[in-house]
């Protein structure tokens, strides 16, 4: 889960890190008063969770709380390459004299951990790397013995950070790693680290991203879920326990394991090619062991969202039973209808693997005009996407 | 002889008293795996029936193995669990630890891993969220499911479950004589280079097919290393070729970060070093059918 720039910062606040003082605000008047609270002049930047947006407006100088109010009202709503415009967080203004670089990321090629730090901050990192490969340091950090004051001093010296702000960059560097840890984030990134006239290094930008697996410890981060960015389809189907991601096509998809799944919507949108440029609508992965009422859950959500014109369920039964898939979109079936809600679209379904024979003898005995059985993946893809285009 | 996991192998399951451990246990024993117990320190000295064989729990890996001369451990535990479970595995110096849990943190991993590193490596680790190792005819570790295929002389590595069996599945005629599921988490103990060296090592093995996704560079390493070491022919497949950007699809590790990690970037790095790469598994399966056929 990506964090907004303002709850980074207060991450970094509660783990001792020395941030600007502010706030965040999702109306001019919640601005208002943030900025009568701060004094003085201030800075009024967009939350959203995609670069760029220093030039596309949505980062503003602010004197007083009239245009603070002002500004706010400007950015509010606006639109950053396709985000909306939410929430802005107001700040003080820092008096920047030096732009520096740090970050701890995981190394997946390496399977640990990795430091990036660089006296050339305030631009893109990867861009600083490709030009002046010398003013940017890797260090890897093993899971296990972290970053303590050796570990910070070692990375200090390497990308040979000025004397005078050594002590301070150690400090931080100790304090970020245990933030990391604590939060069981993948990576925390503070571009610019910057140090303002007096010679006190600020961090001024806070990305981080947290281990959503690491949940368990951590119910305070639930909170941190933005919900109003959300897909109303993707938060209906957590709510069920269903991984569900919602795409932009017209064939329906529900499978089982995240890689058949996947295959799954590539297929179709190879089969789509040739059928009037259908693609996969979503991607549902009902998972391992999936019942009938999974299965009803699933077919649900995948039939509410209006862009689907066909349904493609591909299984192959591993631990899951395909009779048990079978009896599940029957019953689905029924029980979408006993809902109110009934089925119209059609599904194509291919059944395979454990209890293969069972499954497929239920799906024609149960004789639905609906559903339509496939023996094959790439045949059952080729036959929805006929079914979408038919449909569109 | 395989990879990894041979008739020979002796079995322990950490977790073989709670529901998905018992489970599989049956079904292990069921596939012709020599299971000799189990552990779980709050019920050590009683034993479990599967079906008439009696399973003795021990109250540690270590105990387990001085007392059976296991080689091999699967884990079942809760994700909580999962790290406290491997290093136990890890300090008891086993070969091979199978970890079927999935939604393990990623810093859970990161440690056990470092804590391997640490010891040298002794233990080879498995996943963690992988369905497990499979050599088909012999033994089978993990949730693979053991009637797909028999036992022939392709080798198999994959990060996904479901894709695995479609693979075993269309190549079921011909048979396999290992089949590796590496898990789809961002940090995996045994990775796709590890299997390709053990199988081009394998005289059991005369060619690989390699299943990956989005995510990572794990398999444009892969391809740089078979560029270098592996005379075996390859046949690969990438899912995950429509996936938008940004957005985690199923897999912990399924994510295309910016430009990288993307399925086309994975197809050309494999094609680059003579790896015929198939559009869908079927077409894969094609392609491996025609070389054995040939060979």
């Amino acid at each position: 889960m990506d964090l907004y720039e303002y709850q980074g910062r207060d991450l970094f606040e509660r783990h001792g890190l020395p941030v600007l003082a502010g706030g965040v605000a999702t109306t001019p008047e919640e601005a208002r008063a943030i900025a009568e609270r701060l004094g003085g002049r201030v800075v009024v930047k967009a939350q959203v969770k995609v670069g760029g947006r220093g030039k596309a407006g949505g980062v503003k100088l602010a004197e007083g709380a009239e245009e603070t109010v002002a500004r706010a009202t400007d950015i509010l709503g606006m639109d950053i390459k396709g985000h909306t415009v939410h929430k802005v967080m107001i700040t003080v203004t820092a008096d920047v004299a030096e732009e520096y670089y740090f970050s701890y990321l995981l190394d997946r090629a390496n399977r640990t951990f990795l430091c990036i730090a660089s006296v050339a901050g305030g631009m893109d990192i990867e861009q600083v790397a490709a030009e002046t490969p010398d003013k940017v340091v890797k260090a890897p950090i093993d899971a296990n013995t972290g970053v303590d004051e050796a570990k910070a001093r070692e990375i200090v010296a390497a990308a040979a950070f000025p004397a005078e702000v050594a002590d301070q960059v150690v400090d931080i560097a100790v304090k970020l790693w245990q933030a990391f840890v604590a939060e069981d984030a993948t990576l925390v990134e503070v571009n610019p680290l910057a140090k303002n006239a007096d010679g006190k290094l600020l961090l001024l930008d806070a990305k981080v991203t947290l281990d959503e697996n690491a949940g368990f410890r951590h119910p305070d981060h639930e909170a941190l879920v933005d919900q109003a960015s959300v897909d109303p389809l993707e938060q209906a189907a957590k709510s069920k326990d269903l991984n569900y991601v919602k795409l932009d096509g017209e064939v329906g998809i529900i499978g089982n394991g995240a890689g058949l799944v996947m295959s799954t919507l590539d297929v179709v949108a190879y089969a789509g090619e040739r059928h009037g440029g259908v693609k996969p609508a979503n991607f549902l992965d009902i998972g391992g062991g999936a019942s009938a009422a999974v299965m009803a859950n699933g077919l649900e959500i995948v039939l509410s969202d209006p862009s689907v014109k066909s349904v493609f369920v591909n299984v192959f039964g591993g631990i899951t039973a395909c009779d048990e898939v079978a009896n599940g979109i029957i019953q689905a079936l029924g029980l979408l209808e006993q809902r109110g809600e009934k089925v119209t679209k059609p599904l194509v379904v291919r059944l395979d693997g454990n209890n293969a024979e069972a499954g497929r003898a239920i799906l024609d005995g149960a004789n639905n005009p609906l559903v339509q059985r496939v023996d094959t993946m790439d045949g059952a893809a080729e036959r929805a996407a006929e079914l979408a285009a038919a449909g569109v | 002889m395989a990879i990894w996991l041979t008739k020979d192998s002796k079995v322990i399951v950490q977790g073989m008293t709670g529901s998905e451990g018992s489970k599989h246990t049956r079904r292990m024993l069921a596939a012709g795996t020599n299971v000799v117990g189990g552990v779980n320190p709050r019920k050590a000295g009683q034993t479990v029936d599967f079906d008439g064989t009696e399973l003795p729990v021990f109250a540690s890996v270590a105990d387990a193995m001085k007392e059976t001369g296991a080689d091999v451990t699967v884990i079942f535990v809760p994700p909580q669990f999962t790290k406290g479970a491997v290093v136990e595995a890890i300090d008891a110096g086993i070969d091979l630890a199978v970890v079927i849990t999935e939604g393990v943190p990623v810093h859970d991993t990161a440690a056990f891993w470092a804590y391997n590193v640490a010891k040298g490596e002794r233990t080879r680790i498995i996943g963690p969220n992988c369905p497990g190792i499979a050599s088909p005819g012999a033994s089978n570790a993990g949730i693979i499911p053991a009637d797909i295929t028999g036992t022939g002389r392709i080798g198999l590595v994959s990060k996904s479950g479901t894709l695995t069996y479609q693979m075993m599945y269309e190549l079921r005629d011909i048979g396999f004589s290992t089949c590796v599921g590496i898990g789809g988490d961002p940090i995996i103990g045994t990775t796709h280079i590890d299997a390709l060296a053990a199988f081009e090592a394998d005289p059991e093995t005369d060619a690989i097919v390699m299943i990956g996704e989005i995510g990572g560079d794990a398999e444009e390493r892969a391809a740089e290393f078979i560029k270098a070491h592996v005379t075996k022919p390859v046949v690969g497949y990438i899912a995950g070729f429509t996936a938008p950007p940004g957005k985690t699809m199923g897999h912990a590790g399924a994510i295309i970060s910016g430009s990288a990690g993307t399925a086309e970037a994975k197809k050309e790095a494999l094609e680059a070093v003579g790896v015929k790469v198939g559009k869908t598994p079927t077409e894969t399966a094609k392609l491996m059918r025609e070389i054995m056929s040939a060979g």
